[in-house]
This record gives structure tokens, C-alpha cells and sequence, in this order.
């Protein structure tokens, strides 16, 4: 019992609609690294965001018990004072301040007259970066290091504060081999110096590498909890897909017919890590009639990807993109408009729409010089056109005059379909269409799809939700770290396999079935 | 029944578009308090004439910083440039004895020159407009002591002043009235009718919402009443100014830019949300520099009859208006954080600052309360802007 330095007992927490925890429970013995593993969405993150206090205690039911006393966090200080650090994906530095600042913002060393002792913090923030192996300068600004070496700073940062429970939330994504390496091995040397860590990470070889214990999150609940002896890579796949298929993919295939699409050795230099790739010579083609799914995990570049094909992303960018067999310089989203490309975008609210115009509007969007003559735009097309879409992808709306503000996610998603329906287009890129969308949508979504392929036009989704892209997909391409690492037809995959791939797996070893 | 009926309807009409309303309102109320406190004077053909005449100069330019806010930009240069664009028409036809016409002409490229200048540093550049139009109030105040060289310039030439002060002359005779505006003021009426009719129809032929019949008809009476009484005042006084003739040109023009064409619509997208505006395949960029093209443009316009309208370019001229055309538009409604605004609004907020001004001149007060009244009416404007969007849960 008292070799626990954690425990979290029956944790349920809600969001409005969304269930993200549901009687979790979760322990941590005292100077181990527990892995925390489960896909996008499993609710690993909440989790964390109770147990720091984020989400502050009375907006959850449930306990949390630390060094054997319950606890009843208002906020991150709270947990920061009982030796709880976090560290989050997105690091949560200021570029503009050096080292030592970042370091100490908010706890500033100062002497007897109030100000701040710089030659002391100097040489505080020397002993901790000493401590992370980080040969560098304090006064070094933030936005002159490496993410790698960031993410070492927040660790300085959270020893400074005598952190004793080190949270890290995915601290390899962005990070090289070489730093991820180093990184493992820093956390190695804090469990022997007595620091329990609790690691978040997709990479399954990570953590095998470095855990000793390993929990699994699906769908807000915590499944299994094991040594990581006991548990083959396998199982824990198993255990994090967990789901049946049901009949919630009512897909028609067609048959694929000619070539619409093909990209050649596309690669994408990292805006600002030298030598590391964002894109990695990646080909793919996508026929006419056909879903092409893209798969892998958050991170692993397939946002980029597609952002780069249509001009919106990336500088250092290399690779051949064919239309219809015919070569074409993308330079902005206006070029692969005129070439028929449309993207119903992840992040709708920020890249699709204009949410405080309305329906009719965010329609015409991309079409308003295409609808004009004589230089005015023609309403009434602009009007029968919208009300075509809106019986075509039943958009519910009291009227084409509704602002887009007051759709639901489902009607808003329908409504970035309908800008790029009025055009005529070959291929649409969907990224995540199904994400925040309630179940009866995502299938009128998934039926739409399947008429839009009938039609003859080529769809590629990007999609983290392994059930819909084995349903819907003819064929699905795997990512991981910027590289298609392989190929499945609809009718040869498991959710296990993609997991495995996309967690960096490779052929020869450890191949399910 | 159906009373009860239509006096619902109007109700809701007006909860549902107070923001609309509460300007016509204060402007109302400023009116009905100037009146009282200069006893009478406020309201007399004579006087409201005056306020048309100051609100034109800044009616003009305003209709441009519409667009620029809406684009979620700022131009702060604007009474710099009127003041320069005013001092060197006033130039070319005093000192170089030019024609109307080519002076107008040279003017106006200048405008656009400044405009096409501040859009290259947003747009291309990437620099707030914050700053550039703020580099811009300082270069185009030196721009206008050297082009005066620092001594005010009366060019006392007819044409000239006409643009700023003239009227439209009298049809025919009757009595001592000026019978132009009488007409113009039917047709005003008529065409206003025919569109109304025309809009509702075609709504009603997409099945869109439309107010009832009665509604609709009364508020055509009341729209009918408004502007025949403006016609009347004119009939009265001196008839139509030729400013007025200019801003109606200006405002009839922007309004169906900002509404009907693909450039207008895209700004309001701009506005909105820019990143997916650019995703839509619309250059956002050469989208930018045109709203400064036309800002620089619409400033010009602005310094020509502001300078024909006192007959005069000073070192000072223009000074100080840059806020006054900023708080029109925000009274007008549009929102500083861009998106949302239109030119009629701007129009009525052109009014209602050129109101406070002739009042305030009425009661002889100093520019020491002037200014501070001004703000504190700004200040007062955007708070009601700021609450609006909390409600409707924008921000």
C-alpha cells in the first residue's frame, strides 16, 4: 500500500456531451517509470489535467491520493507545491526570455531590496542545466535553441521546483533520434536518483525501452495495468484498439478507374531543426472513384502533408505533384483550386469558415469571382446553388441566412463540404471530418463520401480513428515520422496492424498474424 | 388582432437589431437636447445644412476606413493624407495656375499612390498598419508643410470652391425656393420604393424571411418622410450642396462594392477569419492592398472637398480627423476586431459626430470640452461593441 506514491481512485469526469473519464482508476508505485498509452482521445490527457489540477478538484468525482494523504488541487500551484510537475506537448515557454528567466518565471530569486538577484539565478540555472546535460549559456533567448533542447529546459525547470512526480506528455514528438535518445536517458538517471515519471507517449519501441509498468486508456477507461514484461506489444495493441467494427461504415465501393492524383518523392525540410525531415520523399497516387485513407498518429506529419500540397504549408519543399497525368506548380491554395483540389480542414472553425457570416456566404466563399459579372456577384446563382446543397447534404438551417456560429459541428462540417461543392472539383481532401461530430452526422457524412466517389471524384481522408478509415477507405497508406511505412487494401487490415505500423513497427519482427 | 400583431413584430424587430437602432436613437436624442439647449436654433434649415456640410469630408473618408477595419486593419494616417492631398491640389491650382480637371486628377493618383504605399508594407511587408499609418501621420504632416511651405494657401478659384461649397442651381422659379431639391427628392423617393419592392420580391421568391405588409409599408412611409424632409430643408436653405451630391456618389458606390462585388465580400472574409479566407483560394494580400488602394483614394476625395470647403490648405489642415473617421465607423457599427460593419452605419456615425461638433459650437464651447466629449462619446461606442459581441458570445 505505502509503496504507492499515487494513487487515483475512480476519477469520472465530463465535458458537455463527452464522457472523458468513466470510473478510471490508476496507481504509480513510488520511484517507477509508468507508461500511459492509449490512442488520440483515450482521455490520458484529462487524466493528467485532473491530477495536476488544471481541471480543479469538485469539477470531477473521485479521489486523489498522494504520499498516502488525499489530496484536493485548486489549480497547477497546488500540485507544483506538492512536487507534481507537468510537462506538456506543446511546450509552454516564451520565446523572448533567455534560459535562466524561463526557468524562474514567477519564482525569481531576489535579494534583500526586492530585486531580482541575476548573478544568483545564473548560477542556480548552471547547476540545473548540469543536472540535464545541457551545455549551454542561461542567457541564451529561448527562440535561439532547439525544441530538444526546450524540452530540457522544462525538465530544469520542473527540477528546480523539486519535482518528485515527473509528468511528460509526449516529449519525443517533435524531437530527433538522437535527442529522444538522450532524453530516455536522462529519465533513467532520475529514477535512479529516486523521481517517479509518468510517460505519455505513442511510441510503443519508446516504451518498451524505458517503462516498468504500463497503463492502457481506451475510450476513458483504463484497461489494463501490467509489468511491462507481462505484456507483449501484441496484447497491448489489442488492448488499445479494443473496439468492433459495427455497421456504423455503410460504404459502396466503386471501381477505382484512371489516375487523378500522383505526388513524387514530396519532402518537406522542418522550418527550423536542421537535417530533420517533416515529409520524407513520399509518392502516393489516388484514382478516380476511390477513398484513399491516410492513417498514423498525431505528429506524424500527415496535416503537413496535405497542407503542402495545396501551397499552405512549408518552405524547403521538393517533389512532383500530377494532375490528371499532367505536371502542376501548386504555390497556393488558389492554384489547386483551379486545378479542383478542395480541403475540408481539421480545425474547421479556423481553416474552413467564416463563422459570424452565414450559410449562403461560407458557401460562396472560394466562389465569389467565379459567380460574378460584369464585376457584381450573381445572388441569385450564389442563392440557388446554396439552397441545392443545403437539400443536397441536408444542412439543417432555418435559412440560408443563418450565421455559421449557430450550426451544430455536424452542419458546420456539411457547410465546408458545400463551398467546394459548388465548383467543380476532382479531388477533396478530407483531414479528420468526423472529428467533434455526434454519430448521426459522421454516417451522413460517411454517405455523402460515398456519393461524391460515385460522382467520380477521388477522396483522400486523413483520419486518426482507426474504425473509420478501415470502413470507409479502399485503400489506407500508414505515416509514421513523415514516411508512408505501408500499404493496406480494404480488404487485408486489422486496426492491430495500422496501430503496429503506425507506432513504428516494422516488417520484419513483431508482425501481427 | 392583426394591430397587436404588427406592434409585436416591430418589437422584435428592434430587440433584434438594437445595435442598428441605438445610434439612430442617440442621434435623435443629441438632436432633441440640442434643440432645447440652444433654443431652436439647432433645428433650423440653416443649421442642419451646416452639419451636412461638416459630416461630408469625413462621411467620405469614413466609408473607406470601413473597409480597412473590416479587414480587422487600421489607418491612422488618414488626416495627414487629407491634409497633404487637400494642400496640394490647393498648390497646383494657385501656384501653377492648373485647370480643375488635371489637378483632380494628379490629386487623386496621389491617393491611391499613398494608399497602394501602406498596402505594400501590411500586405507584402507584413508591418502592422498600426505603425505604418502611424510612420505615415508623421510623413504626410512634413508632406503638407512642404508642400505649403508653411504658409496657407487660398486658391479662390470657382470650381474649386464649388466642389466643397457649391449648390445645385434651381430648375425653374418658384417663390424664393431652391425647387431642385422638390424633385430630386420625389425621385429619391420613387427609387427607393421600386428597390425596396424589387428586394422583397426576390426574397420572397427564395422563401427568405420577410417583415409583414404592414410593417413593411410603414416603414416605407417613415424611410419616404426622412428623406423628403432632408430635400426639404435643402428646398429651404440654399438646395443641394454639391459635397452631399459626392458623398451620395461615394456611398452608393462603396455600399454595393462592399455587398454585391467579390473584392467586397472577400474583405468581410478577410475580416472574419483570413487564414480560411486564403484556404478558399482568395489572395488576401493583393485583397489588403486594394482596401489601402481605396482608403488612399477615398482620403483624397475627403482632402479635396475638405480644402474647397474653407478655400484654404494650411499646415494644419486635416489635423486631429483621423479620430473623428475612426469613431464614425465604430458608432456606425463596425467592430474594431474586424469582421462586421457597414457604410450606411458609417454614414449615420458620420452624423452623429458632426452633430455633437455643430452643437457644441452652438454653445460656444471650447475645444477643451470638444475633444474630451468626443472621446468619452468613442470610448462610449466601443464598450457598447464590446457588450454586444459578449452576448452574442464572440469573444
Amino acid at each position: 500500500m505505502t509503496d504507492y506514491i499515487l494513487e487515483m481512485k475512480n476519477i469520472t469526469k465530463s465535458f458537455p456531451g463527452v464522457l472523458a473519464l468513466d470510473d478510471v482508476s490508476f496507481r504509480v508505485k513510488q520511484g517507477e517509470i509508468h507508461a500511459l498509452v492509449g490512442e488520440n482521445g483515450a482521455g490520458k490527457s484529462t487524466l493528467m489535467k485532473v491530477l495536476s489540477g488544471v481541471y480543479s478538484h469538485g469539477t470531477y468525482s473521485g479521489q486523489i491520493i498522494y504520499k498516502g494523504k488525499e489530496q484536493y488541487y485548486r489549480n497547477i500551484a497546488d500540485s507544483e507545491a506538492a512536487g507534481i510537475a507537468i510537462i506538456y506537448q506543446e511546450l509552454a515557454l516564451c520565446p523572448n526570455m533567455n534560459i535562466a528567466e524561463s526557468i524562474f518565471l514567477g519564482r525569481e530569486i531576489q535579494n534583500k531590496s526586492k530585486l531580482i538577484n541575476w548573478s544568483e539565478m545564473y548560477k542556480r540555472t548552471n547547476e540545473l542545466l548540469d543536472q540535464v546535460e545541457l551545455d549551454i549559456n542561461p542567457e541564451t533567448k529561448i527562440s535561439h535553441i532547439g525544441i530538444g533542447q526546450q524540452q530540457l529546459v522544462e525538465i530544469a525547470k520542473a527540477m528546480s521546483k523539486n519535482a518528485e512526480l515527473l509528468i511528460l506528455d509526449e516529449p519525443t514528438a517533435a524531437l530527433t533520434d538522437k535527442e529522444s535518445e538522450h532524453l530516455l536517458d536522462l529519465l533513467r538517471q532520475f529514477k535512479e536518483q529516486g523521481v517517479t515519471c509518468i510517460y505519455i507517449s505513442h511510441k510503443l519501441n519508446e516504451v518498451y525501452s524505458i517503462a516498468d509498468t504500463i497503463t492502457v486508456l481506451r475510450d476513458g477507461q483504463s484497461v489494463i495495468t501490467s509489468k511491462k514484461e507481462d505484456l507483449s506489444q501484441r496484447d497491448l495493441i489489442s488492448h488499445m484498439v479494443g473496439r468492433e467494427l459495427e455497421d456504423m461504415f455503410p460504404r459502396v465501393y466503386q471501381k477505382p478507374e484512371d489516375v487523378v492524383l500522383e505526388v513524387e518523392n514530396w519532402s518537406i525540410e522542418h522550418p527550423t531543426i536542421a537535417n530533420k525531415m517533416v515529409i520524407d520523399n513520399i509518392s502516393f497516387s489516388c484514382r478516380r472513384g476511390e477513398i484513399l485513407g491516410i492513417a498514423g498518429l498525431m505528429g506524424a506529419g500527415r496535416t503537413e502533408l496535405i497542407m503542402s500540397l495545396l501551397g499552405h504549408y512549408g518552405k524547403k519543399i521538393s517533389g512532383t505533384i500530377r494532375v490528371n497525368g499532367e505536371e502542376v506548380v501548386i504555390n497556393n491554395s488558389s492554384d489547386a483550386i483551379k486545378k479542383g483540389i478542395g480541403l475540408v480542414p481539421e480545425d474547421r472553425k479556423r481553416h474552413g469558415l467564416v463563422l459570424h457570416q452565414d450559410v449562403k456566404f461560407n458557401t460562396g466563399l472560394a466562389s465569389f469571382n467565379d459567380l460574378s459579372k460584369n464585376g457584381l456577384i450573381n445572388d441569385n446563382e450564389l442563392i440557388s446553388l446554396t439552397n441545392q446543397q443545403v437539400d443536397k447534404l441536408n444542412i439543417r438551417t432555418p435559412s440560408i441566412e443563418q450565421l455559421l456560429r449557430n450550426l451544430s459541428g455536424g452542419n458546420q462540417q456539411k457547410s465546408v463540404l458545400a463551398k467546394w461543392l459548388i465548383r467543380e472539383l476532382r479531388i477533396l481532401i478530407l483531414d479528420e471530418p468526423t472529428r467533434g461530430i455526434d454519430v448521426g452526422s459522421k454516417i451522413e457524412i460517411y454517405n455523402i463520401m460515398n456519393n461524391l466517389v460515385a460522382e467520380g471524384l477521388a477522396i483522400i481522408m486523413i483520419s486518426s480513428e482507426l474504425p473509420e478509415i478501415i470502413g470507409i477507405s479502399d485503400r489506407i497508406l500508414v505515416m509514421h515520422e513523415g514516411k508512408f511505412v505501408k500499404e493496406f487494401s480494404k480488404d487485408d487490415v486489422t486496426q492491430e496492424e495500422i496501430m503496429h505500423y503506425a507506432t513504428g513497427g516494422y516488417d520484419e519482427k513483431n508482425r501481427v498474424n | 388582432m392583426k394591430k397587436t400583431g404588427l406592434i409585436s413584430e416591430l418589437k422584435n424587430t428592434v430587440s433584434s437589431q438594437i445595435h442598428k437602432y441605438t445610434m439612430i436613437i442617440a442621434l435623435i436624442a443629441i438632436w432633441i437636447f440640442f434643440q432645447i439647449v440652444t433654443k431652436g436654433i439647432f433645428l433650423t434649415p440653416r443649421n442642419i445644412n451646416n452639419i451636412f456640410l461638416q459630416m461630408c469630408f469625413i462621411g467620405i473618408a469614413s466609408c473607406g476606413m470601413v473597409f480597412v477595419m473590416v479587414a480587422a486593419q487600421i489607418d491612422l494616417s488618414v488626416g495627414s493624407v487629407i491634409g497633404f492631398t487637400g494642400s496640394i491640389i490647393a498648390v497646383l491650382i494657385r501656384n501653377h495656375n492648373m485647370n480643375i480637371v488635371p489637378a483632380l486628377a494628379i490629386t487623386l493618383v496621389i491617393g491611391l499612390l499613398i494608399g497602394i504605399w501602406h498596402g505594400f508594407w501590411v500586405a507584402y511587408m507584413g508591418l502592422p498598419a498600426f505603425i505604418v499609418t502611424l510612420a505615415s501621420q508623421m510623413i504626410f504632416r512634413g508632406g503638407v508643410m512642404g508642400v505649403t511651405q508653411g504658409s496657407t494657401i487660398q486658391p479662390n478659384n470657382d470650381a474649386f470652391k464649388a466642389i466643397g461649397q457649391g449648390y445645385l442651381p434651381s430648375l425653374f422659379e418658384f417663390k424664393d425656393y431652391n425647387t431642385t431639391p422638390l424633385i430630386v427628392g420625389i425621385l429619391c423617393i420613387i427609387a427607393y420604393i421600386v428597390l425596396s419592392i424589387r428586394t422583397r420580391k426576390s426574397r420572397q421568391s427564395y422563401e427568405f424571411e420577410v417583415s409583414s405588409l404592414p410593417s413593411f409599408i410603414l416603414k416605407m412611409i417613415f424611410m419616404s418622410v426622412v428623406i423628403y424632409s432632408v430635400f426639404v430643408v435643402w428646398a429651404l436653405d440654399r438646395g443641394i450642396p454639391v459635397p452631399m451630391v459626392i458623398l451620395f456618389v461615394v456611398v452608393a458606390i462603396m455600399n454595393v462594392i462592399s455587398k454585391r462585388t467579390p473584392f467586397g465580400r472577400h474583405v468581410y472574409a478577410i475580416g472574419g477569419n483570413s487564414e480560411a479566407t486564403q484556404l478558399s483560394g482568395v489572395n488576401v494580400k493583393l485583397t489588403m492592398l486594394l482596401i489601402f488602394s481605396l482608403m488612399g483614394i477615398l482620403s483624397a476625395i475627403s482632402g479635396v472637398v475638405y480644402t474647397s470647403r474653407l478655400n484654404s490648405a494650411a499646415i494644419a489642415g486635416g489635423t486631429g480627423t483621423e479620430t473623428d473617421i475612426i469613431a464614425s465607423a465604430i458608432i456606425g457599427g463596425t467592430s474594431p476586431s474586424g469582421g462586421t460593419g457597414t457604410i450606411i452605419g458609417c454614414i449615420i456615425g458620420a452624423l452623429v459626430m458632426a452633430s455633437l461638433e455643430n452643437g457644441m459650437s452652438l454653445l460656444s464651447l471650447g475645444s477643451f470640452e470638444k475633444y474630451v466629449i468626443k472621446g468619452l462619446v468613442l470610448l462610449f461606442a466601443v464598450a457598447v461593441d464590446v457588450q454586444t459581441r459578449k452576448r452574442r458570445g464572440i469573444v
